[in-house]
């Protein structure tokens, strides 16, 4: 698949330069999701966007569809500036974004609707792409009748019906179970790969580690906070691949090393950073899930500390959602990433060999001590003669340094943390913060 | 079928603000207008050359027909406006800012009171001709169902799913093409259940505006209402029963010929990705999708209306010239906010002129002091109905094959223009002799009642198998049954009920704090024959007057009671 080069002066498919994008945020600051991405997809190519979710990695996909506009910086498409969706790009989204209300044959029928192709035309070209794409018999049935892995087939012949340059995927399988998914993605590289498919490129985005490698010639790993580009990895291994093959594996753990890798120190000054203080956004995770992790590591055959890609294949776990735990864990010092291998600390192994009670000692402990924003409320709750204080007080706090919406995600992990920890209670309907629990 | 989307009087805001206010005052403005158009215009209606309604039974049927057509009318009428008015404050952020408080004002403002003045101003469109009488039927039909289909469908295209959003743009699809694709498609379940729940209203609305008396002039429209009101006139209970038996059959009509085929259709359109556990069925749309000659016959029609729908206009996908001034957007808000405020405040003191020219702030007070004697009715009837009709309802709901024969009765029955069965219960009160303050006061809940039936009903139906058994076998019986478990269940459901309900009977005031049998006439003191009474009595001001009072009321309890109750059952109460 690779492209012959010509003169060196051909327009590429895509081209963004210095790409910025920022969004509001409630205090009137701007909030990075972008910063000065630059990125080139030629002809013949799968590129792979790889990044942890709310890396920018979904943003850049869709200004490259022109439904998102950058802050700054340019983007061509063939050479031409992009201020609207182009002509000969299509999407295909995470959650199949199909019409309810139309069947499969007139959800395919759509694309080339807008494109003014004559009716006859359309249904020839509905049809045959239903057919390459393997739904032949479906074509009266309504979305609401198919499972999610047909669901997403209508998906790609909708997109691959209107005969694109370039196919943009948005998470296109991590809305359906591993085995669909796997069926899809091997079914998509082999008419791949016999060239039977009738676009040029394919850029598409994911958090899947082996999905990248599997499906990918290029994959772009994104760092988040601000989303960049951190490293481009070139996967030269032939089709198809073999998830077993040890050129295969090695190249999983080295990008699982490289994304659990700090990618710079922080910046010093710690006003408005986020990541830091009262500033850090938590993300919902359940104290058990916290607990079972612990318990799984410390216990054979891992004892305390575990390869990452192995530990989300015994826990049949997304790369990103084990990323997620084992920083909370190293968050709270439970444990250490490294390398691409999570071990647990002192207290981390300590906790696993403890009774309900003392682990939520320990737990209190730990988040007194090392998540700002719950040593902040205990303290103003213990300060306070009434002990017990607004919600508000500390969302707007939080929205100094964060989005509404992890603002919101934020307190919503310290109630169900503090409340576990029993470090101080909350009543939902009068949204207050207090030290007493019912008796 | 049950829409889980709020009520649409509940408005979106809990507290009436300033943008609440100027809609007040922008709504009084018009009807200010209307009123002084009409006092302005002293030519004597012409005799209309109508002829005088006939008791005789044989000539119902044809009197339904006419009502039925003006139903017809008002709908399509309702939907072109919904179509442009939503899509109009859905799009424009600026044309927001006016339009969905003017809505949510809208939706409380008793425009039954106001009937005498748009027939004037319909009739004087069209001098000496029936054509004005019937356009004003409509148009208070159009009233009672308009606005909330016009929130509904609003609601809807704000909340059209961004993905599909995404895909309509990747893909290229016109405006107009993607209203019909997307967002009409989206917003049709809301807005059948919606036009299905004002249907109530606009039977009630047709009723009433087919007998109307300006000054001297009575005017009839051939009809099921003019019946009635001829029957109260020459004191003939019988027609009365007549007429009650032809609403009874047009309703069933109506319901199976035109609602059962359309909800059952708009089912497709439901946006829940899984297949529901039972659909809606209507015989007459199995009919139409089973029997060749008429599938054929949909198929050609579906296919024109799909072709109007694909229409690309001639014009280039190039670049349209956005004209764009370098004005930042903040400063043309605050024009516009200027403007509107100028706006309101130059149509708010004509508005105080002229109810000033004859009313005083006492008359402020009379007519505020009536306000509470009619939500005193409100509150006790509706808690009256809720303390009859909530076991009755969960009795009914737990036993499915009772329900399932209940459900489309008590459904029935709150789409029946309660003011037919006016008669009999006036009748009964002068034959008893009985205080009129009280007993006319049942006749608001008369036909709403039957909301907070039904949609106890459902929740009790809907009410999960596994928390009974729980209650089962945890011995819960008795008080404690119906404190922790069913109460809880389906209060989400009541409430709903019971907000539609209260709404109803502020309006069915107007008409029930009235009310005469022959010449014998009965009066409830309250807003409601307040308005009644200045209307008769061509008193413009004071109906002006009387209808800003009872908006505001209706408001107020919307926002402060009913809004923070539905708020609190959905978030805590709602099962599933």
């Amino acid at each position: 698949m690779l492209d012959v080069v010509k003169t060196g002066a051909e327009a590429a498919l895509i081209e963004l330069t210095d790409v910025n994008r920022s969004f509001a945020k409630a205090n009137g600051d701007e909030l990075v999701v972008l910063d000065n991405v630059d990125l080139t997809i030629k002809s013949g190519e799968i590129v792979g966007l790889l990044g942890r979710s709310g890396s920018g990695k979904s943003t850049l996909l869709r200004i490259i569809a022109g439904l998102v506009k950058p802050s700054s910086g340019a983007v061509k498409c063939r050479g031409e500036l992009v201020d609207r969706p182009p002509r000969g790009i299509a999407m295909v989204f995470q959650s199949f974004a199909l019409f309810p209300w139309l069947t499969v044959l007139e959800n395919v029928e759509l694309g080339l609707d807008a494109l003014g192709v004559a009716k006859l035309e359309q249904r020839k070209r509905a049809l045959a792409a239903i057919d390459l794409i393997g739904l032949d018999g479906f074509e009266s049935a309504y979305p609401k009748e198919l499972s999610g892995g047909m669901r997403q087939r209508v998906g790609f012949a909708r997109a691959l019906v209107v005969h694109p340059d370039l196919l943009l995927m948005d998470e296109p399988f991590s809305a359906l179970d591993v085995l669909t998914a796997e069926t899809l993605r091997t079914d998509l590289i082999d008419l791949w790969i016999e060239g039977r498919l009738p676009m040029k490129s394919v850029l598409m985005v994911t958090h899947n580690i082996e999905e990248a490698v599997l499906m990918c010639d290029r994959v772009l790993v994104f760092s988040s906070n601000p989303g960049r580009i951190a490293a481009e990895i070139k996967v030269e291994l032939a089709h198809p691949r073999n998830r077993l093959d040890p050129t295969f594996r090695a190249l999983v753990d080295s990008i699982y090393a490289r994304m659990t890798q700090r990618a710079e120190p922080r910046p010093s000054s710690s006003e408005g950073i986020p990541g830091t203080g009262v500033g850090m956004v938590l993300h919902p995770i359940s104290t058990n899930v916290l607990s079972g992790l612990i318990e799984a590591v410390a216990a054979p055959p891992f004892n305390g500390r575990a390869d990452l890609p192995d530990l989300a294949a015994r826990l049949q776990m997304e790369a990103d959602e084990l990323f997620h735990l084992s920083e909370a864990l190293q968050l709270l010092r439970f444990g250490v990433l490294s390398e691409g291998d999570f071990l647990l600390s002192d207290a981390g192994r300590t906790f696993a060999d403890l009774d309900t009670d003392a682990r939520k000692k320990l737990f209190a402990q730990h988040l007194i001590n090392y998540v700002p924003i719950i040593s902040l409320i205990r303290r103003v709750l213990d300060e306070r003669p009434t002990h017990s204080a607004p919600t508000a007080r500390f969302r707007n706090e939080l929205e100094d340094y964060m989005s509404e919406d992890y603002a919101e995600e934020t307190l919503e992990t310290v109630v169900s943390w503090a409340r576990y920890a029993e470090l101080f209670a909350y009543d939902e309907m009068a949204e207050m913060f207090s030290l007493e629990n019912p008796n | 079928m049950f829409d889980r989307a709020p009520p649409t009087v509940l408005g979106r805001a809990l507290t009436p603000n300033l943008f609440d206010i100027a809609a007040l005052i922008l709504i009084l403005g018009a009807l200010s207008a209307v009123a002084y158009g009409a006092h302005q215009t002293d030519v004597p209606l012409t005799v209309l050359d109508s002829s005088p309604i006939s008791l005789d039974p044989w000539r119902l049927p044809e009197y339904a027909l006419r009502t039925t057509l003006r139903m017809l009318a008002a709908i399509v009428a309702s939907l072109f406006f919904t179509f442009v008015y939503a899509t109009l404050a859905a799009k424009s952020r600026r044309a927001e800012l006016v339009l969905i408080p003017i809505l949510d004002v809208l939706q409380s403002v008793p425009i039954l009171g106001f009937l005498t003045f748009t027939i004037v101003f319909f009739m004087n469109l069209f001098p000496g001709r029936l054509i004005g009488a019937e356009l004003a039927s409509v148009f208070a039909i159009f009233t009672s169902q308009a606005w909330n289909m016009a929130f509904s469908m609003y609601q809807s295209l704000r909340n059209v799913p961004k993905d599909l959003e995404e895909a309509s743009q990747s893909f290229h699809l016109s405006w107009w093409r993607r209203f019909w694709r997307l967002d009409v498609p989206f917003a049709v379940p809301g807005l059948v259940w919606n036009t299905m729940m004002s249907m109530s209203g606009g039977w009630f609305f047709v009723v009433a505006s087919e007998a109307i008396t300006v000054g001297d002039t009575t005017v009839t429209l051939p009809g099921v209402g003019a019946y009635v009101a001829t029957a109260i006139k020459e004191q003939n209970l019988p027609a009365v029963g007549y007429a009650v038996l032809a609403m009874l059959a047009v309703i069933i009509i109506y319901d199976q010929l035109l609602f059962r085929p359309i909800v059952a259709w708009a089912d497709k359109f439901r946006f829940e990705q899984t297949a529901s556990a039972e659909a809606p069925t209507s015989w007459l749309l199995d009919l139409f999708r089973r029997t060749r000659f008429l599938r054929s016959l949909a198929g050609t029609i579906s296919g024109v209306v799909g072709n109007t729908t694909r229409i690309r206009l001639p014009l280039p996908q190039i670049n349209v010239p956005r004209w764009r001034l370098n004005v930042p957007t903040p400063l043309i808000d605050g024009i516009w906010i200027v403007l509107i405020i100028v706006g309101t405040g130059w149509i708010g003191w004509h508005v105080f002129q002229f109810v000033a020219s004859t009313l005083n702030w006492s008359d402020v007070k009379t007519a505020i002091v009536y306000g509470f004697y009619t939500l005193i009715r409100v509150i006790v009837l509706i808690a009256l109905a809720s303390l009859i009709w909530v076991p009755i309802g969960v009795w009914i709901g737990l036993r499915p094959a009772l329900a399932e024969k209940a459900q489309p009765i008590a459904q029935f029955l709150a789409a029946f223009p309660a003011n037919i069965a006016f008669p009999a219960a006036v009748f009964l009160i002068i034959h008893f002799d009985l205080n009129a303050n009280i007993w006319l006061s049942p006749l608001m809940v008369l036909g709403t009642q039957w909301y907070i039936l039904f949609n106890v009903i459902a929740g009790a139906t809907a009410f999960p198998g596994d928390l009974k058994e729980a209650a089962a076998s945890f011995h819960l019986k008795g008080w404690k049954w119906w404190r922790y478990v069913i109460l809880p269940g389906i209060f989400p459901y009541y409430i709903t009920g019971a907000i539609t309900a209260s709404g109803g009977s502020w309006n069915a005031a107007i008409v029930a704090e009235v009310a005469s049998w022959g010449d014998q006439k009965l009066h409830a003191a309250g807003l409601g024959s307040y308005i009644a009474e200045a209307t008769e009595a061509g008193d413009f001001q004071r109906v002006v007057l009387g209808i800003a009072v009872m908006s505001v009321f209706v408001t107020l309890f919307n926002r402060l009671l009913w809004r923070p109750l539905y708020a609190y059952a959905e978030s805590h109460l709602r099962l599933g």
